[in-house]
């Protein structure tokens, strides 16, 4: 890994153009500003095309002699199969609304990551190779031939996309770069180029039903040690259950819940609550990622993936299925799942069996995110609540851009956090709900080769918690995506080392007063809590 | 140079035009035969491009929810910005179209302190407004040459351009409001580093035509003063298929027709066709219900897929060990 400049170093964003204009500008391949390359194992187990061992830094790919007409068949393929890549390579006037709003164009100043350059390294290919005008008058029309440059111009920024649609939100006609980077990486795959730090998880993700690759046993076990952590901090002793048949519902969150600091937090908030209300929920081993790192492949590689929670549900007889914060798990659930696996006929519209709530407008898919099921349980009070059990934490949230830009929900968090804390402050609202900074890490770039990138990218984001962490003394970020959970603790260790980073539910977790619980001292990440001052003294 | 190439096209074919038409024998090809072609070319081009764009799929429903979506009861959805139902829809794009929902949201990021911040900026869409609804308005009233007796409505919008009863022939507002509107937006990629820095030819030329086209207009109408007579019997000979061209037509009118014949045959081949295409952003065209209603991708197909079967024979013994429930046990079978 490459060695991180420093702090001062990396704020100094130069945003002065290259002499040379941008289609003649070649990239650079410098340590810590592009990924690994994807290895033939994940490849192979993911019949991929070309294995091989490469170096993006080397000058030969090893490209197989077709690539390129493979490039051109499968841009004409898709082009004919999806009306949005159409559209977006013909209508873009670049007006240059989407220029500045993009956190990696932000934290890089680099020309080529103003989203409308960036998908013009793709629409120029376009023009050259599929209209008239731009076969006709080459570069006069802004076309350009596909050749290998091309290609690395394209790995290295359609790399530097983490498909957070924030471009989408000020565009003029809705031009949604994250469609533009999810079909060039599909391209790319087609010809085997792609970064390993996807593959690899889709890979895992395909065999084991979770991108770290857990086996049954072990996400058995990890599980079993939070229900002891659980214990030893509540005295309460909660009883998940694995691949039970006829459990009401399944529960499906992001596997990195499982292991992974500050995941297990909100995952022992998850089980916390399930206990509270005595939910007959389970889960499972075989679907055991709600994440989905096939998203951030093909549309094809997403369905591979997807199809494991369905026909899961399926299989155990569920009624309905329960999601766990997560940004991209949702950007599937919610936009592409019922269309790629569905239909869901084999289970029932989502009730509540705690409120009676249908939840209509999940009705075809069958699931609920965790945050409009908790919020239905607080609105509807049926949950036993000590705010005062999260004082010791002042809190901000960042929206995440799957759920904000792909879900539209911004309110059901505000509401829980609201309800289980009382230090709650905004972030600028330049920067938030539709028009959030993403992490810097999402759409699979969460690779330590990257982080030189990767901090750039989140400046934008961090910088705004800067900003409330200096007016507010805010000291913890909370956000409902396994991704930041991920990414966000390592860009406010270096930005805005005061914050930490938690879920949702862990702070649901801790403000639960259960049925026989013990006296809590410490919460469920073993801080110590504020205790009120007539206890403080008692304590003493 | 790409600047410079670009106002040179409009400004060399004018002055071919004015040329050839004064000189007197071109006059039905620029007047007749050109606007015919350039018609049917745009006519053509823009309904093939409008029956591309509908015959292609949409196969999933990626709306950009850029506000609170329809959930729980109690919580309140954003019907314009995340709309669940096809009159909110409607609503949502009006408001792009009419209105320019999406530009009106645009920020500017500047770095204070190495720090970085937003202000708004709501100039482009101001002038993007102005110069769009000023083009239109001119549009429109340039029906009078193609609709006989004109009609009231017409005559109405004119006496709207005109309140300010200014200048002998009446100053028309929108005359005024074109040329500003795309004096800025050429200046703005000229000026403005990173946008004269993404600009390609094709994002002048168009801009440079239609500032032609709208001086050339400006200049018959207040300046040398055109029969209007005469240009309206040769407009009405056009749409009336008897084509007719009057000896004192001044040769501007021909480069004015021109231009606008030009920009037409431009149009279908741009992104000028932004103008159709904005109906059909899928992110903007869709109601966000893909969770209760399902969305249909035609060309869906079957993927090879690593079933629960396969998962555990892969895993079995692991499942066991850690006492997890499977499906078959083929050593108890055995044992048994």
């Amino acid at each position: 890994m490459a060695k991180l400049p420093p702090k001062e170093e990396l704020k100094k964003v130069k945003y002065s153009l290259p002499d040379t204009a941008w289609y003649n500008t070649p990239v650079r391949f410098d340590p810590g500003t592009y990924c690994y390359g994807e290895k033939a194992k994940g490849v192979t187990i993911l019949d991929l095309p070309n294995p091989r061992e490469w170096d993006p830094q080397e000058e030969d790919w090893k490209l197989l002699p077709d690539w390129k007409e493979t490039i051109k068949k499968g841009f004409k393929n898709r082009l004919e199969k999806f009306r949005s890549l159409k559209l977006f390579m013909d209508i873009c006037v670049r007006c240059g609304a989407c220029a500045d709003k993009c956190h990696f164009y932000i934290g890089t100043g680099d020309p080529k990551n103003m989203p409308v350059l960036r998908a013009e390294l793709m629409r120029s290919v376009y023009r050259g190779e599929f209209t008239n005008s731009g076969k006709f008058l080459k570069k006069l029309a802004g076309a350009r031939e596909m050749s290998e440059d091309i290609l690395k111009e394209w790995y290295k920024y359609f790399y530097q996309c983490t498909e957070c649609r924030r471009c989408s939100v000020f565009c003029p006609y809705g031009i949604d770069t994250a469609e533009i980077t999810m079909h060039a990486r599909e391209m790319m795959h087609e010809v085997g180029v792609g970064i390993n730090w996807i593959v690899e998880p889709a890979s895992n993700s395909f065999i084991t039903g979770n991108h770290i690759g857990l086996k049954p046993h072990a996400i058995a076990d990890s599980v079993a040690s939070l229900v002891e952590d659980i214990e030893s901090i509540t005295g309460v002793k909660v009883n998940p259950t694995f691949n039970r048949k006829g459990a009401e519902v399944l529960f499906i969150t992001p596997s990195a819940d499982f292991f992974a600091d500050p995941g297990i937090f909100t995952m022992m908030g998850y089980l916390l609550l399930f206990e509270h209300i005595g939910l007959d929920y389970t889960l499972s081993t075989y679907a055991s990622e709600g994440g989905n790192f096939g998203l951030f492949t093909s549309h094809e590689m997403m369905k591979r993936l997807n199809s494991k929670l369905y026909s899961e549900a399926k299989r155990l007889k569920v009624k309905w299925m329960l999601g766990g914060e997560c940004g991209h798990m949702w950007r599937v659930v919610h936009q592409y799942m019922n269309t790629l696996t569905g239909p869901a006929d084999f289970l029932q519209t989502p009730v509540s069996p705690v409120t009676g709530t249908v939840f209509e407008h999940a009705s075809a898919t069958k699931f609920v995110h965790i945050a409009e099921f908790t919020a239905d349980l607080i609105k509807n009070k049926k949950l036993n609540i000590d705010k005062t059990r999260n004082d010791h934490r002042t809190i901000t949230f960042h929206d995440s851009c799957n759920v904000a830009r792909g879900m539209g929900m911004f309110e059901e968090p505000r509401y829980i956090i609201n309800n289980v804390a009382n230090n709650f402050f905004e972030m600028p609202e330049e920067t938030i709900r539709e028009k959030t900074f993403c992490c810097g890490s999402g759409s699979g770039l969460n690779t330590n080769e990257y982080m030189e990138t990767r901090l750039r990218g989140g400046y934008a984001r961090a910088s705004a918690v800067k900003f409330v962490q200096e007016k507010h003394d805010v000291n913890l970020l909370t956000a409902i995506c396994a991704i930041d959970r991920a990414a966000l603790p390592p860009l406010m260790n270096y930005w805005v080392p005061e914050v930490s980073v938690s879920g949702l539910h862990e702070l649901l977790g801790n403000s639960l007063i259960m049925k026989g619980e013990k006296k809590r001292s410490i919460d469920l990440r073993g801080d110590d809590l504020v205790l009120p001052p007539s206890e403080s003294e008692a304590a003493v | 140079m790409k600047i410079i190439l670009s106002s040179l096209l409009p400004f060399i074919l004018s002055i071919i035009v004015y040329v050839t038409t004064s000189s007197g024998n071109m006059h039905y090809f620029f007047g007749v035969v050109f606007p015919y072609s350039a018609f049917f070319i745009f006519m053509t081009g823009f309904i093939y491009k409008i029956i591309d764009w509908s015959s292609s799929p949409v196969p999933f429903n990626i709306t950009t929810t850029t506000g609170q979506a329809e959930s729980l009861k109690w919580i309140k959805q954003n019907k314009l910005e995340s709309p669940a139902g096809t009159i909110s829809v409607i609503g949502r794009m009006a408001m792009e179209i009419l209105f320019f929902r999406s530009l009106f949201r645009n920020t500017k990021h500047y770095s204070n302190n190495e720090t970085p911040g937003y202000g708004p900026e709501k100039s482009l869409w101001l002038f993007s407004l102005m110069f769009h609804y000023s083009f239109l308005f001119i549009a429109v009233r340039h029906l009078r040459f193609f609709i006989q007796p004109v009609p009231q409505i017409i005559q109405l919008l004119e006496s709207f351009d005109g309140m300010l009863q200014v200048a002998t022939p009446v100053l028309y507002l929108t005359d005024l409001a074109l040329v500003i509107g795309v004096t800025i937006l050429l200046a703005r990629r000229v000026i403005l580093p990173n946008i004269r820095y993404i600009s390609l030819p094709a994002d002048y030329i168009p801009l440079f035509i239609i500032l032609f086209i709208a001086l050339s207009g400006i200049v018959m109408r207040y300046i040398t003063r055109v029969d209007i007579i005469s240009i309206q019997a040769m407009t009405m000979g056009l749409v009336t298929f008897h084509p007719v061209i009057p000896a004192n037509i001044d040769p501007l009118l021909f480069v004015h027709l021109f231009l606008v014949s030009f920009l037409f045959i431009y149009f279908p081949f741009s992104k000028l066709m932004h103008m159709g295409g904005i109906f059909f952003s899928p992110t903007r065209n869709i109601a966000a219900n893909s969770r209760r209603v399902r969305h249909i991708n035609p060309w869906n197909y079957d993927v090879k897929v690593h079933t629960y079967e396969e998962y555990e024979e892969d895993f079995k013994e692991m499942m066991k060990s850690a006492g997890l429930p499977v499906e078959n046990d083929h050593s108890q079978e055995n044992i048994k």
